[in-house]
């Protein structure tokens, strides 16, 4: 049994140290909302929060998460209520919708850093692939919840 | 509060109170000619469902209608678009709409009462459109004769609006919640009139999608996302080489791995699957399975052979497609001639969500969750994979991780439901990205000789475009190829509105082992690249302005004529830029809908390419949620731009080199272009699709747009092999 802190919670986790992080949360936490998509750092759809800053999950070990504090897309609010979930649904960001925990845990953790975040440090911070292709609502929605007038 | 609206509360609580004391069936005497004739649900022997107007309608007693939904939500928005057009004839509250996607099983049941569920071919709106605003019509006239046989009123008298009919001369009014139960039994009216666009109040709007919340909390569940008591999980390896098969495989090597249940051959011999009890248990020992395949002849095929072969076939004659007028004697006539051969990769969909199927496959049957295309292909396929009649399967349709036309296969359906029959629990089949790349129907690999042959005076006089490629009617439904010429190959050659009076349009078919398949726009995904990038050549040829130039041979079409028209104004055509800039324009129609792009770039020193403005106008004819329709846009000049840069899937020793995002690069965030939408819309009869048309002409337009920056005219796909340097 391995200790994993995540959204405020403490689980006893009973998998493998070097199980990574993605599957530890999907299939023995049962929180889905974080996804798979290449499993190799590539894509971004596996985006959480550890200490606030963003990692792939996929690529991240369970032992190597220790005390870290994770916060996973169902962290972010109980309602929806968070102002990058808010600026998401305002400005209809998502199409299949199958990246896009990715993509707002990856905003969320930039206007932690960036309250008013430069297109510039947008564009290096929003490294997620989106086959829909829904950047440009992503980029609005990041306006949106900083309060940038575009 | 006014007279007129403590009547109508008035009114309403009677009827409620009415409705009840009736059990909720008649209500206030009414007289009720035709009973049961109007539900499906009565014919098929099953007790209808309260409120139910018909397999579309359900008008609860609370005043929220709910609105059934056949085609697959996979981004496209018809999840919202198709309650939409519902709703508009129903003239409902739209505030109390909920929509449910149709249950696949009773259109089982009930002789195809859904019509399709496949999604594919920019069908949902321009593919239902008749038969959901009948449904929604015929449903409203059901409500206000109910209204109207209560009051002892003529039907004509009362008007519907807003999820209320009203007697307009006496006010009096009736919800559609309290009027349901009654209206569901009178027999539905035969030729309702639709209403026409000028006076949509629903439809033509574009209020927020119903998919979207779910998708911004991780609630939304994808077919990956599927839980099920005592599941367990499955890793697959198929032959990397197609058509290859399992010799032999090591199974004591992982059996004794943690969490490792059992190693399975899938039926065909074409693949391995291991299970455990979580995923990257069986992951692991997947990839610490030793397997020998043989690969047969196909091992032995490359990239170049097969590209040889395409060579080959553009100098066989081919068979006819279109041929007008007399191409070789005005050709051989011409001032000046142009000729070129264009060229367009295979391409794999690359869906977000990597293929899968959770099924479970007990003595009763079988029942899968699963993201797919089709639901009712889904069901086919789980039947004959378990070998059970159709009744005796459940799907479970989840959202869509992405589609693209490659869900609308079921392999991964056949393959779970495969595994589990073999396990006796039920599984979920989760294919690795490098499985999904290496195990796709692809997009297929097809070139193209273009001649066209001008007078003096600039003037197109001789035409000729032959296309020689892979078809995908030969390989997914063959009796569709019709006298050797597959229509999706060359759809975007012949079929475009172009005058053209002395022409030649051809197809070669040169097929590979290489699996394809329906890929975004499918055939005008090369022949509008192939087409409108040779039109431009042409036009410059004749010394003439590529919008000019098209201007001419659009004339007799009034439709094409404004979608080239609005997006030269919108895209600022003519506006000088600055230099290592161009602007191009394409056009294109396909899947009902024509579509045309002014790209405008920037090539620098270096040969870097940045696509920096794109203007789409489009005209689906209608346009049932603008914004959904500008997400599209946006979303296919991503899709466009992402195969048009990077995209190129190659074939060594008879397997995909390609593998994961690493080495099959998609567009991302910061090489995003400024992508604006406009409509121009034609109406009437014509309803065209949304989902694919606006990436087809995209890669031309941008083709052209660097043509005009630096001189260099791109015959062949992918840009990431073309050197743009200019110096
Ligand atoms: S799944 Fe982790 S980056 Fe793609
Ligand atoms: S919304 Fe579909 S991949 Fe981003």
């Amino acid at each position: 049994m391995i200790d994993l802190k995540v959204n405020g919670k403490l689980h006893q986790v009973d998998a493998a140290p070097d199980t990574p992080l993605l599957w530890v949360l999907r299939d023995n936490l049962g929180l889905t909302g974080t996804k798979y998509g290449c499993g190799i750092a590539q894509c971004g759809a596996c985006t959480v929060h550890i200490n606030g800053q963003p990692v792939r999950a996929c690529v991240t070990k369970l032992a190597a998460v220790g005390n870290g504090a994770v916060v996973t897309i169902e962290g972010l609010s109980n309602d929806k209520s968070h102002k990058v979930q808010e600026a998401w649904i305002a400005e209809q960001v998502p199409q299949c919708g199958y990246c896009q925990s990715g993509q707002i845990m990856a905003a969320v953790a930039l206007l932690q850093t960036a309250p008013k975040p430069t297109d510039a440090q947008i564009e290096a911070a929003m490294t997620n692939i989106c086959r829909c292709g829904t950047y440009q609502r992503v980029r609005k929605a990041i306006y949106r919840a900083a309060g940038i007038k575009a | 509060m006014t007279t007129m609206n403590k009547l109508a509360s008035v009114t309403r609580r009677e009827f409620v109170a009415g409705s009840a004391a009736t059990g909720g069936g008649l209500a206030l005497g009414f007289h009720l000619p035709g009973i049961g004739a109007a539900n499906a649900q009565v014919s098929a022997g099953l007790a209808p469902m309260a409120g139910e107007m018909n397999a579309w309608i359900v008008i609860g007693k609370d005043d929220t209608v709910t609105i059934r939904v056949h085609r697959s939500e996979m981004g496209q928005g018809s999840s919202t678009a198709i309650p939409q057009l519902v709703a508009e004839e129903l003239q409902c509250d739209w505030s109390k709409v909920r929509m449910e996607f149709a249950s696949v099983m009773r259109h089982i049941r009930e002789n195809k009462v859904y019509v399709s569920f496949s999604t594919g071919g920019s069908q949902a709106i321009r593919g239902s459109h008749v038969y959901l605003r009948k449904a929604g019509a015929t449903a409203r006239e059901m409500l206000i004769r109910a209204a109207a046989l209560g009051w002892g009123v003529p039907p004509a008298d009362c008007r519907a609006e807003k999820g209320v009919v009203t007697h307009v001369a006496s006010g009096r009014k009736a919800t559609y919640g309290a009027l349901a139960d009654a209206a569901a039994k009178i027999a539905p009216p035969a030729d309702v009139p639709f209403r026409a666009d000028a006076v949509w109040n629903i439809a033509g709007q574009s209020p927020p999608r119903f998919d979207v919340p779910a998708k911004v909390d991780g609630s939304a569940v994808f077919g990956m996302d599927v839980k099920v008591p005592g599941m367990v999980h499955a890793s697959i390896k198929q032959s990397p080489v197609f058509g290859g098969k399992v010799q032999s495989y090591d199974e004591a090597k992982v059996k004794s791995m943690p969490g490792v249940q059992a190693v399975v051959k899938l039926p065909g011999d074409g693949a391995v699957a291991v299970v455990a009890e979580r995923y990257w248990q069986a992951k692991t020992a997947m990839d610490a399975l030793p397997i020998v395949w043989d690969e047969g002849e196909n091992g032995k095929v490359s990239q170049a052979a097969i590209i040889e072969r395409l060579k080959a076939g553009l100098n066989e004659p081919g068979v006819k497609v279109r041929h007008d007028g007399d191409f070789d004697g005005a050709y051989a006539k011409a001032a000046k001639k142009v000729e070129a051969e264009y060229f367009a990769p295979f391409l794999d969909h690359a869906c977000m969500e990597p293929m899968n199927c959770t099924a479970s496959v007990t003595a009763g049957g079988v029942e899968v969750w699963v993201s797919t295309q089709n639901a009712e292909g889904a069901l086919a396929a789980a039947a004959e994979a378990a070998g059970v009649p159709p009744d005796k399967v459940k799907v479970n349709l989840m959202y869509l991780g992405g589609g693209f036309g490659r869900r609308g296969r079921q392999d991964y359906v056949t393959q779970a439901v495969g595994i589990a029959k073999q396990v006796g629990k039920p599984v979920k089949l989760i294919w690795s990205r490098e499985e999904d790349i290496q195990h796709g129907f692809y997009r297929p690999i097809s070139m193209g000789r273009l001649q066209a042959g001008l007078d003096a005076q600039g003037n197109l006089m001789a035409y000729a475009h032959k296309v020689c490629g892979q078809s995908i009617f030969a390989y997914l439904l063959p009796h569709l190829v019709k006298d050797g010429v597959d229509a999706s190959s060359v759809d975007g050659t012949h079929n475009q509105a172009y005058k053209m009076d002395n022409c030649k349009f051809d197809f070669v078919m040169r097929n590979s082992h290489v699996p394809v398949g329906f890929w975004r726009s499918v055939g005008s995904s090369q022949n509008a690249f192939i087409t409108e990038s040779f039109i431009d050549e042409v036009a410059h040829a004749a010394g003439k302005d590529p919008v000019e130039f098209r201007r001419g041979l659009l004339a007799h079409n009034k439709s094409w004529t404004n979608c080239l028209n609005m997006a030269a104004e919108k895209g600022d055509w003519g506006k000088p830029l600055p230099k290592g800039s161009g602007r191009g324009i394409a056009i294109n129609a396909c899947f009902g809908s024509i579509t045309c792009h002014v790209a405008e770039v920037t090539v620098d020193a270096r040969g870097r390419l940045k696509v920096d403005r794109v203007v789409v106008v489009l005209d689906s004819g209608h346009a049932v949620h603008p914004d959904n329709i500008a997400a599209q846009n946006e979303s296919g000049v991503v899709y466009a731009l992402t195969a048009m840069m990077h995209g190129e899937i190659t074939i060594k020793d008879g397997r995909v080199e390609q593998s994961n995002f690493d080495n099959y690069p998609v567009l991302m965030f910061d090489q995003m272009p400024k992508v604006e939408s406009y409509l121009s819309l034609t109406q009437g009869e014509w309803w065209g699709g949304v989902g694919e048309p606006s990436l087809a002409p995209l890669m031309a337009a941008v083709a052209n747009a660097i043509f005009a920056a630096t001189g260099k005219r791109i015959r062949s796909l992918p840009l990431k092999n073309q050197d743009l340097k200019t110096a």
